[in-house]
């Protein structure tokens, strides 16, 4: 399956890119993906478990199953006002 | 549909026009571009905002300041882009028959705004420096 991860922020300029494509084997959870990106992108392991996930405009633990198109979003600590 | 992201400037006149009849008082905060941060000078901020996320959350905010305060109507929008020193960044307006609620509903929706709503913040410094604000580091 496949997923889109969207980036921003100091993670976003970081990777170098806003959305990326990643595929992922059937069943994967948040936190396979962290895993799978933190290896190519350390700034995943810089801001740890201050870098919440957002799985369809949705917070997500690093539990919930993830499905083939879903939309993940990378969402360092926000800083609106 | 509320759209509360905007890339064009907050037009505050607007939001104060949505008074009803019955209401004693209009209550807006306006946040802008501050020139400096911590001791060093800023001259512009770059707003960068999960736009579907952040018009999900903005709408959920209102929604819930009209649970808890059913006489007062807030109303919020929140500019993205590069914005200069004194530019409006975000705007709210409560109006409600009375000024008590007013005042209350508009301070806890700019609380709620920066604690959860997905827009980060880029200090650009007049250094030629810049920085991505983390509220979470002292």
């Amino acid at each position: 399956m496949r997923v889109t991860v969207k980036l921003f922020g100091a993670v976003r300029e970081a990777v170098g890119e806003k959305e990326l494509s990643v595929q992922l084997a059937p069943g994967a959870h948040v936190a396979d993906l962290r895993r799978l990106l933190a290896r190519d992108h350390p700034v995943f392991e810089r801001f740890g478990a201050r870098l919440a996930a957002a799985v369809n405009q949705e917070t997500a633990p690093e539990g919930a199953p993830l499905r083939d198109g879903d939309e993940v979003a990378y969402l360092p600590p926000v800083a609106g006002g | 549909v509320t759209v509360f992201l905007t890339a064009d400037p907050i037009d505050v006149a607007e939001l104060l026009r949505e008074a009803r009849p019955g209401d004693g008082a209009v209550c807006a905060f306006i946040g802008v571009v501050r020139n400096e941060s911590e001791g060093r000078e800023t001259v512009a901020i770059e707003y960068e905002a999960y736009g579907a996320m952040a018009e999900s959350e903005m709408a959920r905010i209102e929604g819930s300041l009209a649970t808890r305060w059913p006489h007062v109507r807030v109303r919020i929008r929140h500019r993205v882009g590069l914005l200069p020193v004194g530019e409006p960044s975000v705007a709210i307006v409560a109006t409600a028959p009375h000024r008590d609620e007013a005042f209350a509903a508009c301070r806890a929706a700019i609380e709620e705004i920066k604690k959860r709503v997905p827009i980060w913040k880029k200090e650009i410094r007049a250094d030629g420096s810049s920085e991505w604000v983390d509220p979470t580091r002292a």
